[in-house]
């Protein structure tokens, strides 16, 4: 069996070990070996093929972002028919633009407003929009998210730097495996002279996720 | 799912701080990227659902946490990879002694291979 996937480059933490005059090959650590056997046992009994396991993950690494839900987002900004498409039945909306759930999950998007702000979390463990997001960033996987989240969104939107007025509404859903939830954030203010390509570079995951919100650079204000 | 806005002020004790991070690379490690590719893979080859995954991963972070380990997002592949081990024997695709064995197997190959060269098990130790 051949094996010449790139975590044999990246053994971490481990010395190439000299041994009779040759250099060898640096041993991987526990956890990568505990991988690569999972793997190869799963590939020599044709359960998984390797080409599958290649393509996702370079899906995911290079592919899949939070640029996929910036665009479902600003297209919502600009066409309103869409926009109620989404919010209606978002995983049809969301697939119009050719982005579909790997795990077959449905999505509500949930729009923020002036008196409604929305944020997400998965307290069990930690489903997310992964078509539209990508994978989730550390924080959102950590138990004082997954917790706190829910118990002092308010306090935990004040680590994030957004400070909510008392009499806006904070709604706070909890995402299963079943049914992921999206952030649609507000259009930015001064923004009406800026195209879909330009808004879409404004939104960021963070705001997807609901502990930010979509600000315009002073630069890119209209003069 | 909605939740109502909980009263301030309730007298909890001091929260964990939240970690943070940028957008940075979405593994730390190849080996993360592998397990989390392997067990979408079996989800979508329908050797469990996806639904019973998370509530094993779930159970995991619960037990983690129950154990005092760190629970801040960085040991989550740990974790993952945890499930995925005990969810391939309870599904009986392959059993705890084959992944011990194939391991050794794997750490054996990489002291035997000289450095430049493919590292491969031996037919024998492949079975």
């Amino acid at each position: 069996m051949n094996d010449h996937h790139p975590a044999d480059h990246h053994a971490a933490g481990e010395e190439a070990r000299h041994h009779g005059g040759h250099e060898h090959q640096a041993v991987p650590s526990d956890l990568a070996l505990r991988v690569k056997a999972l793997e190869s046992l799963l590939v020599d009994k044709g359960l998984v093929d390797p080409a599958a396991l290649d393509a996702l993950v370079d899906m995911y690494e290079r592919k899949v972002g939070p640029r996929n839900g910036a665009r479902v987002v600003a297209r919502a900004w600009v066409d309103p028919a869409y926009k109620e498409r989404l919010l209606r039945d978002a995983t049809a909306a969301i697939a119009e633009l050719g982005y579909g759930g790997a795990q077959g999950e449905h999505m509500r998007v949930v729009e923020n407003t002036p008196a409604v702000h929305n944020l997400i979390v998965c307290t069990l463990c930690s489903c997310y929009p992964w078509s539209v997001l990508g994978l989730p960033p550390v924080w959102y996987k950590s138990a004082a998210y997954r917790s706190r989240a829910v118990i002092d969104p308010r306090g935990v939107l004040r680590e994030f730097g957004l400070e909510l007025p008392d009499d806006v509404e904070v709604r706070v859903w909890d995402s299963t495996a079943e049914l992921r939830y999206l952030v649609l954030p507000e259009r930015p203010a001064h923004s009406e002279h800026l195209g879909e390509e330009e808004l879409a570079a404004l939104v960021t995951r963070d705001a997807m996720v609901g502990v930010a919100r979509v600000t315009i650079p002073p630069g890119a204000r209209r003069p | 799912m909605k939740r109502p806005d909980p009263p301030s002020g309730a007298g909890h004790p001091e929260p964990p701080r939240l970690p943070r991070d940028s957008d940075g690379p979405t593994f730390a490690e190849p080996w993360e990227a592998q397990a989390f590719a392997l067990a979408v893979t079996l989800a979508e080859g329908g050797y469990f659902s996806w639904k019973e995954w998370s509530a094993a991963l779930a159970d995991e972070l619960r037990a983690a946490s129950g154990r005092g380990e760190p629970d801040d997002g960085s040991h989550y592949y740990r974790h993952w990879l945890a499930v995925l081990e005990r969810l391939v024997a309870a599904k009986g695709l392959a059993d705890p002694r084959a992944l011990r064995v194939r391991k050794e197997a794997w750490a054996e190959a990489y002291r035997r291979t000289p450095h430049g060269k493919p590292v491969v098990l031996h037919p024998s130790e492949a079975e």
